[in-house]
């Protein structure tokens, strides 16, 4: 018989031979589609972060002066930058559609008695996202 | 449709190696056998050595939760005309260790169960003369999903916040918390906030929603862990905005 | 008792940062980081802008979704440092990381909506 020599973390193990322990590989993420796409999720807070301090930037040069402000714009222009923000709207976006798609999971709403269907509430909140881009676009482009 | 198909088992016999290996079984293909089918005609005829739990054979039990092909499944509902022309990957349920060849070892599972306290727990239980709990279909409604769950621990292998670090509370213990908590006859929703609201309770979970996908039984597990997180945290909101007297 | 942790707080804060940022980032970067530059839509107006940031609603409105967002990005952050580098035991030391990142971020805009614009 093999020694046993693996320590467990159950008191009710102790009579069992070695257990096996198959290790967990630093990529498990890329293993399953549904990991890596989960991961990527959690990743879009990396461009989440960048935005805000991409839109501080922003307000800061048209804080001090026109002429600053079209000299943002101009190195917002330049390649490495644009594909950077590219790539952070697709992130942002692929959070929000993540985001609005996990919310009714996470609420049971009541309405007379009857749960409301998902694609309610997960309508809704999409219906919000649009109301708030079309009022900030105005804002900014509109008015 | 070929009337055979290949199972490619892992073995581990501890007493012999110090890893798992595969061993490949030949077994009919009929059109309504199950993986656990396929197990158990390799146990009655090709090698009875081969290491396995099941029982009810009909998915109520929770006892045959295997890997198929990488997947959490219960081999008695897992058909291998599926699989077809094969072969078929059996493994040990993933995210536990491997006590022999299919066989892992729950107990810690077992033991998370016990501490979130899955039974009515209420502070005077009504006599007996007093008659039955009553409660509204509505009131069912609340938490009979939650009250599907078979114990199978499908979404514990499922779960990678699970596989790495075997100290969260995991999917099926705060479910069934959940079906206690949202009970109507129940109080004792306070007495599980504590076990519940550690850092390796609910905390840990990332909604990774891999749970949810993996039960047999439609308990939505990644629901009920969100849900808790709302009311752990207005529990917090309201004993941080109010000074704490009795409970 | 429960033990008094912070992390249903932080929890709640994520949540919010993650509607918050859902809502307002993918269409402020549309049009401020791509649309603009690129020339698709023209340059608002300096004064325009000026005054719609300066605006107190504004300010307020700007202020709670950017500390919100990097509070929900530093959250997340956290977690995926944990599960996807495997240091949890690294625990105290990154969550002071993630954030203290967001909160000196979030003293800047401050610094920035309240006192500079």
């Amino acid at each position: 018989m093999s020694e046993r020599s693996e320590r467990t973390t159950s008191r009710y193990t102790e009579f069992y031979p070695e257990l096996y322990r198959s290790p967990i590989s630093i990529f498990w993420w890329l293993e399953r589609r549904s990991y890596l796409l989960f991961v990527l999720r959690e990743l879009s807070s990396l461009f989440v972060a960048w935005s805000v301090v991409y839109l501080l930037l922003f307000i800061n040069a048209v804080r001090q002066g026109d002429a600053q402000y079209r000299e943002f714009l101009d190195w917002a222009a330049s390649p490495w930058l644009l594909v950077l923000n590219l790539v952070s709207l697709v992130f942002v976006t692929f959070h929000a559609v993540t985001w609005f798609n996990l919310t009714p999971q996470a609420m049971a709403v009541r309405l007379r008695g009857r749960r409301v269907p998902r694609s309610w509430i997960a309508g809704s909140a999409y219906l919000g996202w649009i109301v708030v881009s079309a009022f900030v676009a105005w804002l900014l482009v509109g008015a | 449709m070929a009337d055979r198909i290949t199972l490619q088992v892992t073995r581990y016999r501890p007493e012999q190696e110090a890893e798992p290996s595969v061993q490949e079984y030949e077994v009919p293909l009929h059109k309504d056998w199950a993986v656990l089918d396929g197990l158990n005609h390799v146990k009655d005829h090709l090698d009875g050595t081969l290491s396995y739990r099941w029982s009810c054979r009909m998915g109520i039990c929770g006892s045959c939760g295997m890997t198929v092909n990488g997947e959490p499944k219960l081999t008695c509902a897992t058909f291998l005309s599926d699989y077809a022309p094969g072969p078929v990957r059996v493994e040990p349920l993933r995210n536990f260790p491997v006590i022999r060849d299919l066989v892992v070892e729950i107990t810690d599972f077992m033991t998370k169960l016990v501490k979130v306290k899955p039974w009515i727990v209420r502070e005077e239980e009504k006599p007996l003369s007093d008659g039955e709990y009553l409660q509204t279909p509505a009131e069912m409604d609340e938490y009979k999903q939650f009250s599907m769950c078979i114990n199978c621990m499908l979404c514990y292998s499922a779960c990678p916040v699970y596989g790495l670090d075997p100290q969260f509370i995991g999917p099926a213990a705060i479910a069934l918390a959940q079906r206690y908590n949202l009970d109507s006859r129940d109080e004792g929703s306070a007495d599980r906030l504590d076990v519940l609201s550690e850092h390796e309770g609910v905390w840990a979970c990332t909604f990774v929603g891999e749970c949810t996908r993996a039960c047999p039984k439609d308990v939505d597990p990644a629901g009920a862990i969100q849900r808790y997180k709302v009311t752990a945290a207005m529990e917090s909101v309201k004993s941080f905005l109010m000074p704490r007297g009795d409970r | 008792m429960a033990r008094r942790s912070p992390e249903p707080l932080v929890w709640l804060a994520f949540s919010a940062g993650g509607v918050a940022s859902a809502l307002l980032l993918p269409i402020l970067l549309l049009l401020l980081a791509v649309a603009v530059p690129l020339g698709w839509v023209s340059p608002p107006d300096h004064d325009h802008l000026l005054a719609v940031v300066r605006h107190p609603i504004t300010r307020l409105a700007l202020f709670a979704g950017f500390a919100l967002a990097l509070v929900h990005a530093g959250h997340r952050l956290r977690y995926t440092l944990y599960d996807g580098l495997q240091i949890k035991h690294l625990k105290a030391q990154i969550a002071m990381l993630c954030y203290g990142t967001a909160a000196a971020g979030s003293v800047v805009a401050a610094y920035l909506l309240f006192i500079a614009v």
